[in-house]
């Protein structure tokens, strides 16, 4: 189970190294840097075909570097619409989904109960299912309840593909802090919710906080599900906009292809790094779970 | 029967309600629907898209009668045994085993490097392997630096170059699996192997492996559901071509749906994939409830 929690609990996570280590081996190293080299040439050709007003599919050094491709897809229906889209869906997805976790995630956490264990597996099940298999389905049920290219819809939607795994995590988060300091609020005359949000919920900041982000990577990232469920270009997010313009301009403006990929990147590997530095300490935290 | 304590039991529980519906209603409902209209005509326009009629297993004898569908299967058991199970799983182990070994500085740089291209959007991943993989992309130049015959790659040989993008990917999951495992290891108990004298593939194979096997296990599970819902990176790679050569089961589900309009046959697909996904993870399920021993 430990582990279990704890994989779940360490997907965005960079595992800290320990201290201690054997002698570094200049082999290793000689490996090590070749396997990277083939991991950093498809990135390479991004970093390199942004800058380069004449970029094509190969790898070159532009003939004459610049920002032309950034300030081409800097345009408000261009990129802008679709960035602010994303914020929507992310947000949204991300807001549902640890709210949601939280309440699930208090009385499986505090109250000892047959229902608990069955719950969590049916729930880890979940986390199984291939998404990409339901979107057909889903795209099914939309039509018959009229729920097509509908925000809300696609968010709630998109929150529960992401929920098994915010339970998990939030309730491993939870687990870690102490149900004495509650105990002394209902003594107080505390109810269990006013526990939760006032005492509970802070003390988990920032597990909630690796959970936000989590989602809200996840989300910002996923392509397919806004792809068939939000029609209309004015709600589609950067991940789906960046397909049509693909396939529109793709054949001619690949420098402008690279600089839309990389504006709209940027801001998961921004978070990531947040949770990966600060959240070592939270971390920890969920690794330390009992089943 | 119902007594006070289990009113008060089942008001405890009332916070989880928000999440059994979402549940419920978005993963549950769909699972179910697809089953049903498996068995219908159900069509994307016209008149089969608002009264789809009953077919009842017509859908699933023809897909056991199209050619297209084993092939299909056929695809996905090498996309996930070849990317995932071989591909990520080693290289993932590979890549954990080596940064214990190097600089510490090497090994962050390249570690980053790795968990870069899994952090990125799939979309943006999937075109820059798509750049990487075409006729005058960066494999080429490097084959034909390298005085090597260069290949139209999505075309000559889509599922090598699919499978390859599967990896660059995903083994970054791996890897981060790996390390945290490799980190648990007591490094007592490799000392004490090398004072009995094992070498070291010796202490690896026999000490180490079988001290990380629960994390190995789990990961071959994980990443093998991820790689069977991997849609994005074939999609906008080769788009399931060219004629179907690299049409993984999740790329046939959405052909026949949008594609082709043909909602039912589509979820006739995507249930199968759906219990190809559900046996994988109720074994997983399984794995992880049975005690540790």
């Amino acid at each position: 189970m430990t582990a279990t929690a704890r994989t779940l609990g360490s997907l965005p996570l960079r595992p800290a190294a320990p201290g201690r280590r054997r002698a570094s081996s200049t082999p290793a190293d000689l490996a090590l840097l070749l396997i990277g080299a083939c991991f950093l040439l498809p990135l390479l050709w991004l970093i390199l075909a942004s800058l380069d007003a004449e970029a094509g599919h190969e790898l070159k050094l532009p003939d004459r570097a610049g920002l032309d491709n950034f300030a081409a897809v800097l345009t408000p229906e261009l990129l802008l619409r679709p960035l602010w889209n994303s914020v929507l869906l992310s947000g949204g997805t991300a807001t549902v989904t640890v709210v949601a976790a939280v309440l699930a995630a208090y009385p499986l956490s505090r109250y000892r109960s047959r229902f608990n264990r069955p719950f969590m597996y049916t729930v880890l099940f979940g986390t199984c299912l291939p998404i990409t298999a339901i979107m057909v389905p889903v795209y099914g049920l939309f039509v018959q309840l009229e729920l097509l290219d509908s925000m809300a819809a696609t968010i709630f939607f998109m929150a529960t593909t992401t929920l098994p795994m915010a339970i998990w995590m939030t309730r491993n988060f939870m687990e870690g802090v102490p149900v004495s300091l509650e105990e002394a609020a209902w003594v107080d005359g505390a109810s269990r919710m006013t526990a939760l949000r006032t005492i509970v919920l802070p003390l988990m900041k920032q597990g909630l906080g690796v959970v936000f982000i989590f989602v809200f990577i996840q989300a910002w990232g996923n392509f397919f599900v806004p792809f068939v469920l939000l029609l209309s270009e004015a709600r589609q997010p950067a991940a789906v906009s960046i397909f049509s313009f693909f396939g529109q301009h793709g054949a001619v403006a690949y420098g402008q292809l690279a600089a839309f990929s990389i504006l709209y990147s940027l801001p998961v590997l921004v978070l990531y790094v947040i949770v990966a530095r600060g959240g070592s300490g939270s971390f920890a935290l969920s690794g330390a779970v009992r089943g | 029967m119902r007594s006070p304590a289990t009113a008060r039991q089942l008001l405890r529980y009332l916070p989880v309600l928000p999440a059994v519906l979402l549940l419920l209603v978005f993963l549950a409902g769909p699972v179910l629907w697809a089953f049903h209209a498996s068995l219908t005509d159900a069509g994307l326009t016209g008149r089969s898209a608002r009264n789809p009629s009953w077919v009842g297993l017509e859908n699933y004898q023809r897909l056991l009668a199209d050619p297209v569908f084993p092939l299909s299967v056929l695809l996905t058991v090498v996309f996930v045994a070849g990317s995932a199970v071989l591909g990520q799983n080693l290289l993932g182990l590979t890549l954990a085993v080596l940064m214990r070994r190097a600089r510490p500085l090497v090994s962050a740089v390249v570690g980053t490097t790795v968990v870069a291209a899994w952090v990125l959007p799939e979309i943006v991943a999937a075109f820059a392997a798509y750049a990487y993989f075409s006729g005058d992309g960066t494999l080429n130049q490097l084959l034909g630096g390298l005085g090597l015959v260069r290949q139209d790659w999505l075309y000559a040989f889509p599922m090598v170059a699919v499978m390859l993008a599967n990896m660059w990917r995903g083994t970054a999951f791996s890897m981060l699996v790996y390390r945290a495992a490799l980190n648990e290891v007591p490094a007592e108990v490799t000392e004490a192997a090398q004072m009995d004298g094992a070498r070291g593939w010796q202490r690896f194979a026999f000490i180490t492996l079988p001290m990380i096997r629960g994390s190995i296990t789990t990961n071959l599970m994980l990443i093998t559901l991820q790689t069977l819902a991997v849609f994005t990176l074939v999609w906008v790679m080769t788009a399931g071509g060219p004629a179907n050569a690299s049409t993984t089961l999740p790329v046939l589900a959405y052909q026949e749906a949008f594609k082709f309009g043909d909602i039912g046959y589509g979820t006739a697909v995507a249930s199968v994939l759906i219990l190809i996904g559900a046996a994988f993870g109720l074994g997983y399920v399984r794995l992880l409830r049975e005690p540790r021993p």
